[in-house]
C-alpha cells in the first residue's frame, strides 16, 4: 500500500516536471502568462501524509524546475513555502476533521476545493514572483503576474483534478 | 537539554522548511549576481540533454520560417562579399587576413522571454570552444552574452534580462550609453546615459560599441522608437525597438574578439598602477 503511494508520487513528480518545462513554460499567453501546474503535486499529496517528507519533496520538485529554467531557487522557495503552509490551508478550507482521514479532495464540495486550491496557488505565485522580480518598485508587475498566472494555474489544476483525480483519491 | 530536544522535535517541520527556504533564497540571490559559480543552471548535462531532445522535435514546426531567415541572411552576406571583392581584388577564403573575431555557430534549444530574467540555452559548450563572456548574435542583431558553461551546452544571458547591461552607441554619431531592459516588452530595450548634447531622432540605428570587448563594434541592435529627456539630470531616456525577434531566435553566432584578452590585461595593468 505504501509502496503503491510512493510509486504514484514518483511518477507524478517526473510527469509534472516534464509537462511543466517542455510544454507549459512556453505558452506565454498574452506575452507573459504561464501556468505552473506542478503545484498539483502539493495539492494532491495525501492529506494525512508525512509533512516533513512533503516539504523535502517540494523542495526537490522546485529545484528541478529551477534547474531547467536556470532561475536560481525561486521555484524551490515557493514550493517549500506552500508545502509548509499546507496544513494551515487545509484547516481553514476543510475544517479540523481533515487530520482524521475523513476528507478526500475529490469528494469535498466545490467551494472547499476552490478555497483550498486557490489559497495554495496564490501563496505559491506570490512567493515565486516576489523572488523572481526581487524589486519593490515593480510591485504592480508582481501583483499582475500573480493574479493572471494564478487564475490560469487554478483552472488547469481543476481540469487535471477532474480528468485524472479519480484514481488518486 | 531535554527542553531543547523537545523544541526541535515539536518544530521539526518548521525548521526543515526554514533551512530549505534559506537555501532557495541563497540560490536565488546567487543567481542575481552575474558570473558567480552557479549550482542551479540550465547549462547542465540533464536539462541540456532534455532540452535538445525537445528541440529535435519542435524544430520542425518553424522550419520554413527559419529557412527563409537564413536564406535572407545568406543573400545579404553574399551581397556584402561581392561588393568587397570588387574593392579588394585578392580577397578569397585562402588568404584572409588574421581575423580579429572568431565565430561559432550554435542552435538555441531553449528560450525564454516572458520572465524578468530571461535566458537561452544553446547546444554548444566548453568542448566546442565556447567561453564565458562571448557575445551572442542572431542573423538580425544582438541576442545576449554567454554566462554559464557545461561541456556541451551553454546558457546565455538574454538582452531581455534586468541584469543585462550592454554598451551601445549611435551609428551616426559616437555618443554611447548603456542598454538595459525594464521587463515591459520583449521587443523593446532602453538606452540610458546618452548625454543631452547628442542629436537624437526617431528611427536612428543603435549598434554595439567596441569599448566593452564583448562585442565587436557595429553589431546591429535596433532603432529609436521614442525618446524623452529625464526630468532630473542631463540624459535621454530612449526606447529602442530590437531588430532581433527575441521570441523566435533559433540560429545564433557566438563571437569572441581575439584582442579581448590583451585589452583586458592592459586595462588591468593601468588600474593597478593607479
Amino acid at each position: 500500500m505504501w509502496n503503491n503511494e510512493l510509486l504514484k508520487n514518483a511518477g507524478r513528480f517526473v510527469l509534472l516536471v516534464l509537462v511543466q518545462v517542455l510544454l507549459l513554460d512556453h505558452i506565454n499567453f498574452l506575452g507573459y502568462i504561464n501556468p505552473y501546474l506542478y503545484v498539483f503535486f502539493m495539492v494532491v499529496y495525501p492529506l494525512s501524509g508525512n509533512k516533513g517528507l512533503l516539504i523535502f519533496l517540494s523542495f526537490l520538485l522546485g529545484l528541478t524546475i529551477d534547474l531547467f529554467n536556470g532561475s536560481g531557487g525561486i521555484h524551490a522557495g515557493a514550493s517549500v513555502f506552500i508545502a509548509w503552509v499546507r496544513p494551515f490551508v487545509l484547516k481553514y478550507s476543510f475544517g479540523v476533521s481533515y487530520e482524521y482521514n475523513t476528507v478526500k479532495i475529490n469528494s469535498a464540495s466545490f467551494s472547499q476545493q476552490l478555497v483550498y486550491i486557490m489559497s495554495l496557488v496564490f501563496f505559491h505565485h506570490l512567493v515565486l514572483f516576489s523572488l523572481e522580480i526581487f524589486n519593490a518598485q515593480q510591485i504592480l508587475l508582481l501583483l499582475k503576474s500573480t493574479l493572471f498566472s494564478g487564475v490560469f494555474t487554478t483552472l488547469l489544476i481543476f481540469c487535471t483534478l477532474y480528468l485524472f483525480g479519480r484514481e488518486h483519491s | 537539554m531535554q527542553q531543547i530536544i523537545y523544541f526541535f522535535l515539536r518544530n521539526k517541520n518548521f525548521l526543515l522548511f526554514f533551512v530549505l527556504f534559506l537555501i532557495s533564497l541563497g540560490l536565488t540571490i546567487n543567481s542575481h549576481s552575474y558570473h558567480t559559480n552557479q549550482f542551479v543552471d540550465s547549462a547542465n548535462f540533464v536539462s541540456g540533454g532534455i532540452y535538445s531532445l525537445k528541440s529535435s522535435v519542435t524544430d520542425y514546426f518553424d522550419l520554413k520560417e527559419q529557412n527563409s531567415k537564413l536564406a535572407e541572411e545568406n543573400r545579404l552576406l553574399q551581397l556584402q562579399l561581392q561588393n568587397l571583392k570588387v574593392q579588394v581584388p585578392q580577397l578569397d577564403s585562402e588568404n584572409l587576413p588574421d581575423s580579429l573575431v572568431s565565430i561559432i555557430g550554435a542552435k538555441v534549444i531553449n528560450n525564454s522571454y516572458s520572465k524578468t530574467k530571461n535566458q537561452l540555452t544553446i547546444n554548444k559548450g566548453e568542448k566546442e570552444g565556447v567561453t564565458i563572456d562571448m557575445g551572442v548574435i542572431s542573423p538580425e542583431g544582438i541576442v545576449g552574452i554567454v554566462s554559464h558553461l557545461s561541456n556541451h551546452y551553454a546558457s546565455v544571458q538574454s538582452i531581455l534580462n534586468t541584469n543585462s547591461q550592454v554598451v551601445a552607441k549611435f551609428k551616426k554619431s559616437n555618443h554611447f550609453g548603456t542598454l538595459v531592459w525594464n521587463a515591459q516588452n520583449p521587443g523593446e530595450v532602453q538606452l540610458k546615459e546618452i548625454p543631452r548634447v547628442a542629436n537624437v531622432a526617431l528611427g536612428d540605428t543603435i549598434v554595439t560599441d567596441g569599448r566593452s570587448t564583448i562585442f565587436p563594434e557595429g553589431i546591429l541592435i535596433g532603432t529609436v522608437k521614442d525618446f524623452s529627456i529625464e526630468e532630473v539630470g542631463d540624459y535621454y531616456n530612449i526606447n529602442v525597438r530590437l531588430f532581433t525577434d527575441m521570441t523566435s531566435v533559433k540560429h545564433v553566432y557566438l563571437l569572441s574578439r581575439k584582442d579581448a584578452q590583451e585589452i583586458k590585461e592592459l586595462e588591468k595593468e593601468a588600474e593597478d598602477v593607479e
